[in-house]
């Protein structure tokens, strides 16, 4: 159950996708999630479909994976279509009880499923095609003009690696210790809430002494190696922006220019 | 028989890039009193199989019956299995979590819903079992503890479920010589005390070979070989193909042998190589 978390999942390829610049796939993500919220009509959807199937084909990214990563966020995605198509008003198509069913009711929330799920998705092709280490290092460069009014650009892109860098150690680690609390006759799955959160103690103590003895752990590793933060490091493999990447920037930039300028036509 | 493992398959994240084939139709059968050897590199797939055996994993293909029942069919009491089947995780003391040793050892047979006074009997008798003084440790803390010391009181804390079979996936990791000792002692004395049958998941050849009386090899998800010991140690240079090798010792007692000398050259542990050695040169003496 714990492995069906894909957020930050990286899906290893050979594609153009993948060897983008991580700079341009974060700001062509960015320019993506901005044009969502600009959307106000149903037919821009189809371009935002379009371009992920695209990027789907490219970076060869199975559908399944990427379905995947929608499970555990439908709960959310349910409340805000419920609150949309009940909380509406306008036109009644029907009642359910005291409940009453609009037609702008309906169309709202699907409109705002669809925004959800279109925003879920697209960031996930983000972390789907960009090796962790890339993602920092884009997040890094971009925000390293920001050092001159004191944001710790390499800090901060160091915490994310690490973050990043752990997500899949502690999943395999409350998997481990989760077995073995449930060897011992432990059940996880029954109960009501209440139970259920009394059951987690066995999971959550050891689960919290294992990372901080991690993290204390990695601290000397990284002291013993001479780690003093950002200042003067050199890295093994520099950014540069190639000519496929600001081609493919500059189309992008068209392409959800266009996308939000449907909002004032 | 005890356990029945019927053309087991696994397979990891079927359908991505990740897919791996864990388990190779693996067939084994499992019986009262065995003391087993599993040996194998890491990823040849000895945890995945050990898992299996108490219904943590379930059979891509093929089946697991454990004392009559099937891990894989609907609505079966893992529970049940799992109390059957002790399994004590490799480092299991990172698993420790309670406020007091006697806590944290009662967890296990709590969760089997049993009485106060049978919980309490049951944590005096695995403390016994693992060289843990009850009186003076119950109520301290299992973080206070030594490395040595928290991974007692965490096997302690399978033992007192009283399975049938207990299995131990690297018992001795990380723990220094001595360490190493007392832990494969107190598992050996478990076995000839209380006759459970155990599965002690090695690849130190050396631990395994004084202990176990049958023994599994595993080699990229498939069971190579399942023997008795000194059968299995027979055949040194398969083991040595796949990476393994056999007792330092086994393997000078071939060597002399090879050299011309009449000696047997089945020899397990170091004390056996003595008698033999002391045979060996009175027979010589008295030629």
């Amino acid at each position: 159950m714990l492995k069906d978390i894909t957020i930050g999942q990286y899906f290893p390829g050979d594609s153009i996708i993948h060897k983008l610049d991580p700079r341009v796939k974060i700001l062509i993500i960015a320019l993506f999630i901005t044009s969502l919220f600009f959307i106000n009509s149903f037919y821009p959807y189809i371009f935002i479909l379009l371009f992920i199937s695209m990027v789907v084909k490219v970076a060869s990214l199975p559908v399944k994976v990427i379905l995947k990563g929608l499970k555990p966020l439908i709960f959310i995605i349910l409340i805000t279509f419920a609150i949309n198509i009940f909380m509406t008003k306008g036109e009644v198509l029907f009642n359910i009880g005291p409940l009453t069913v609009t037609k702008e009711g309906l169309s709202t929330a699907v409109f705002m499923a669809l925004r959800l799920i279109f925003l879920i998705v697209g960031t996930s092709l983000l972390t789907l095609t960009t090796s962790p280490i890339a993602l920092t290092d884009g997040i890094e460069k971009l925000l390293s003009p920001f050092k001159k009014v004191g944001l710790p650009a390499h800090e901060l892109a160091m915490m994310m690696t690490i973050a990043l860098r752990f997500i899949p150690t502690l999943l395999e680690e409350t998997d481990k210790i989760m077995k073995a609390q449930m060897a011992r006759g432990a059940d996880f799955e029954s109960g009501n809430i209440l139970n259920r959160a009394k059951n987690l103690v066995p999971l959550l103590v050891p689960l919290f002494i294992n990372a901080f003895r991690r993290a204390d752990e990695l601290a000397t590793a990284m002291e013993a190696r001479c780690y003093r933060g950002g200042d003067h490091r050199t890295r093994l493999n520099d950014l540069k922006l190639d000519r496929k990447d600001i081609v493919i920037f500059t189309s992008m930039l068209v392409f959800f220019g266009l996308i939000i300028s449907t909002r004032y036509m | 028989m005890l356990i029945d493992i019927k053309d087991v398959n696994y397979i990891y994240s079927p359908g991505t890039p990740f897919e791996k084939k864990a388990l190779d139709n693996i067939n084994l059968q499992i019986n009262e009193g065995d003391f087993i050897g599993l040996i194998g590199h890491t990823g040849s797939g000895k945890s995945t199989l050990v898992q299996h055996l108490n219904g943590l994993m379930k059979p891509t293909s093929g089946s697991v019956v454990v004392d009559g029942i099937n891990t894989n069919e609907k609505g079966v009491s893992l529970k049940e299995v799992r109390q059957k089947v002790g399994l004590v995780f490799q480092y299991p003391e990172h698993q420790l979590f309670e406020e007091t040793i006697y806590k944290d050892i009662a967890f296990g047979p709590k969760n089997l819903g049993l009485s106060d006074e049978e919980v309490d009997k049951r944590v005096r008798d695995a403390m016994e079992d693992v060289g843990l003084d009850f009186e003076s440790l119950k109520d301290r803390s299992p973080f206070e503890l030594s490395g040595g010391q928290k991974r007692r009181v965490a096997i302690a804390g399978v033992i007192a479920m009283k399975p049938k079979v207990l299995v131990l996936d690297e018992p001795t990791a990380g723990l220094d010589p001595n360490g190493r000792d007392e832990i494969l002692n107190e598992i050996k004395k478990l076995y000839e005390k209380e006759g459970i049958t155990i599965i002690l998941v090695s690849h130190s050849m050396e631990d395994v070979a004084k202990l176990v009386n049958r023994i599994l090899v595993m080699d990229k998800g498939k069971l190579v070989m399942d023997d008795k010991t000194r059968e299995v140690f027979k055949r040194a240079s398969e083991l040595e193909k796949i990476g393994l090798g056999v007792p330092q010792i086994t393997t000078f007692m071939r060597k002399f042998k090879e050299k011309g000398n009449d000696v047997r050259d089945d020899i397990l542990t170091v004390e056996e190589a003595k008698e033999e050695l002391m045979k060996y040169l009175r027979r010589k003496k008295d030629a």
